[in-house]
């Protein structure tokens, strides 16, 4: 092979590395790229609805659905970390409002602000101000809620607590009352998979968030409430009396085997957010308030543990304005109510058709209205995603080992750290 | 004369040094994508774990080695130490054992050979994440065995994989020293899809082996077990060798595996430190922990494969 030729062939080796890197910057147009983790059912059928009403309204603008696949967004956290850091962020992006959204991307700066579309749309009283707050930092707001999760629901089979002659507990005195009668007749009172450690930090925030009440525990994540407070201590003696009256098998369960076991009448109660009701509706095919019922958590009865899906505009996106013409569609009511009948959520807004939501959705977009808000910590919204990785991992110990101090140090040191 | 020879020389090399050009040449698209994403990524991933980068806002301040004494001191890295030498131990001693019991087995020439052969190799084509999938159902304590153990009328059944005790448990510090009953059904999984593995390559050992060498050993009269002892097996020992390399470094970096079947596992007791450093770094958004947790896995790899790379040296030097 002579000279030349080795030349040539080197200078194709290089021409194709070159193409390789410079291959994805084919976005061109009038596009806009939506970020999300909602591959699953209901989720992907409420969104694709969504991105119809938005392209009904506004034809000469295409949407670029790049949903990640991955139980809870983990995949898709990470692929949208990477693409932030390297400037290339997508025109919009699925965040939990609270702490994921502040902590991380605004104050990371990598957020315009969106008080403006806000008063524009005259948003600023169709959301709860406690909502608004959630997405809010330094006086600015950076998201829009497209919907509304609640977490402190205890889901409950009526017909064993009609055939046993009980009522559902509304205080932990009651829960422990009840289990002990379910227990002795062979019925796991509480059905728990921990598989994943959320699904037991998510029991131990509810406790909190009874033992506490709203005020104390939202004062928990800011710092003003240390973890050594006689009423955190109680709520982990709680949780751990509670964890006696659980399946033996949860650490090889998921959160739909454990609702599954409320379905099949193999446990009376389990914990669960309200993506639950979906699951019982939509997969099992049960009935709301005959096969399946529900109530607030032990005395937590008027706080709404809220966790709140919302899309914000990343500095850098390739199309702002036709991303604000999206979040218009996302904020309104029309979008609310297109959106959430099929993902099983409650609308963000107050002022939402009822007529489109089942027997449950009506029931807690009353209570929406009315209750405290406080923002959920298994799902990132009440302190930084690190400080909720580093609280499962305590949790994971605390339930097999129990050691209420050495957890309660951890913890606090834990949170300290996070909130320097 | 002399002339024409110095030339002829002066030509041969350089057409040799022609040659070295071009091969380097040809080399260095390789070299360069090697030295930048290999070599270049190890020294950026151990810079990174050296700085406070621990949120989502890239921070590229010098800490020391502060992130290497705070995962040393965690009770959930400690576990994780505790779990990669008792996988690893297992998991090597049982697929070496398995491995060579099978080959010695299917080298008695007997009928079907084939058919056996490819049945045990089989479960390599799977993905470990299939694997994990197959027996998370298998060990379910609720599903799994247990349903039959219960028709057989077993009380107390085991729990498999969510078993919290740790055998024989001896209290270090903060964690217990000893074997996870819940990593072994892990374990079995793994020596499941890979003795097949150990298999084929003790049986191409066996056949490697010439004939003559046992009929020599019978001729001065030795026995069989006694042709196996002291001539067969020790034919084998780089095969041995090379199969501790390769399923050593499987074992240490193991992370689909185990998130597959049984994640992290109640306290720990199946957590591997390729399922923290993921968690770590893209859960948690600590990307300078989770570079310490890659640095370290790093090291326990090299820890195994360096002093096998310098005797392959050494023997290519020699030979």
């Amino acid at each position: 092979m002579g000279r030349k030729r080795v030349f040539a062939f080197l200078t194709a080796v290089l021409l194709v590395l070159t193409a390789c890197g410079g291959g994805t910057e084919g976005q061109s147009g009038n596009e806009v790229e939506i970020f999300s983790w909602w591959t699953g059912a209901g989720e992907e059928a409420g969104l694709n609805a969504l991105i119809q009403l938005f392209e009904e309204e506004n034809s000469d603008i295409r949407v670029n659905n790049a949903a990640v696949a991955g139980g809870a967004g983990t995949n898709a956290k990470a692929t949208l970390a990477t693409r932030m850091q390297g400037n290339d962020p997508p025109d919009t992006f699925q965040v939990h409002g609270g702490s994921e959204l502040n902590d991380s991307w605004v104050a990371a700066d990598k957020m315009e602000p969106l008080t403006e579309l806000y008063q524009q749309e005259e948003w600023n009283d169709k959301f709860p101000q406690e909502l608004i707050d959630l997405v809010s930092h330094e006086g600015e707001i950076y998201s829009v809620p497209v919907n509304i999760h609640r977490g402190n629901v205890l889901w409950y089979s009526p017909s064993i607590f009609k055939e046993n002659g009980l009522e559902p507990p509304r205080t932990f005195a009651e829960f422990f009352e009840v289990a002990d009668q379910l227990k002795k007749k062979g019925i796991v009172p509480l059905a728990l998979g921990d598989k994943e450690s959320w699904a037991a930090t998510h029991l131990l925030e509810t406790v909190l968030l009874g033992k506490l009440g709203p005020d104390d525990y939202n004062k928990l994540w800011t710092g003003e409430i240390p973890f050594d407070d006689p009423k955190v201590i109680d709520a982990l003696e709680t949780f751990k009396k509670m964890l006696q009256y659980t399946n033996k098998d949860h650490a090889a369960r998921n959160w739909q085997d454990a609702a599954q076991m409320v379905a099949s009448g193999d446990a009376a109660m389990n914990v669960m957010g309200d993506w639950a009701k979906g699951y019982f509706t939509a997969d099992l095919k049960l009935e709301p308030k005959k096969d399946f019922d529900w109530i607030e958590t032990p005395e937590s009865e008027g706080s709404f543990m809220v966790i709140t899906d919302t899309f914000g505009l990343p500095k850098g996106s390739k199309n702002p304005e036709g991303t604000k013409k999206f979040l218009q569609v996302l904020g309104s009511v029309e979008g609310q109510d297109t959106f959430n009948p099929l993902k099983g959520s409650i609308p963000a807004r107050l002022d939402a058709d009822r007529e489109k939501y089942d027997v449950y959705g009506q029931e807690t977009m009353d209570d929406f209205k009315e209750s405290a808000l406080t923002p959920s910590l298994a799902h990132g919204s009440a302190a930084p995603e690190g400080f909720v990785t580093e609280t499962n991992q305590a949790v994971n110990s605390f339930v097999t080992q129990g050691k209420v101090d050495a957890t309660v140090q951890l913890l606090q040191q834990k949170l300290e750290a996070a909130l320097k | 004369m002399q002339d024409s020879t110095r030339t002829e020389k002066s030509k041969l090399s350089a057409r040799s040094l022609d040659d070295r050009w071009k091969a380097f040449l040809f080399l260095l698209p390789t070299l360069v994508a090697v030295a930048v994403f290999v070599y270049g990524f190890i020294g950026w991933t151990g810079y990174v774990s050296l700085t406070g980068w621990n949120s989502l806002v890239p921070d590229f301040s010098w800490v020391g080695l502060q992130n290497y004494v705070a995962l040393f001191q965690d009770f959930r890295f400690q576990s994780d130490l505790r779990n990669t030498v008792v996988f690893t131990l297992l998991f090597i001693v049982a697929c070496l054992s398995i491995g060579l019991a099978l080959a010695v087995l299917l080298d008695q020439r007997i009928r079907g050979e084939t058919f056996f052969r490819n049945l045990f190799i089989f479960p390599m084509a799977l993905s470990f994440i299939v694997t994990g999938v197959v027996w998370q159902w298998i060990f379910n304590p609720s599903t799994g065995i247990n349903l039959w153990l219960d028709r057989l009328g077993w009380t107390d059944l085991p729990v498999w994989y969510v078993d919290t005790r740790i055998i024989p448990g001896w209290e270090w510090g903060a964690i217990q020293v000893g074997i996870p009953i819940a990593l072994i059904a892990v374990v079995v999984a793994a020596v499941w899809q890979l003795s097949g593995f150990t298999m084929a390559m003790y049986l191409a050992g066996l056949r490697g082996i010439p004939d003559t060498l046992r009929e020599a050993a019978r001729v001065d009269g030795a026995g069989e077990w006694q042709i196996w002892r002291r001539v067969i097996l020790p034919q084998l020992h780089p095969i041995t060798w090379s199969v501790v390399i390769i399923l050593g470094h499987i074992s240490l970096k193991i992370f689909d595996l185990v998130v597959a079947m049984t994640g992290p596992g109640a306290n720990f007791v199946t957590d591997v430190p390729g399922v923290f450093m993921f968690e770590t770094t893209f859960r948690g958004n600590h990307y300078a922990q989770g570079a310490s947790i890659a640095v370290i896995m790093l090291v326990l790899v090299s820890i195994l494969i360096v002093p096998y790379l310098v005797s392959q040296m050494r023997r290519e030097e020699r030979g």
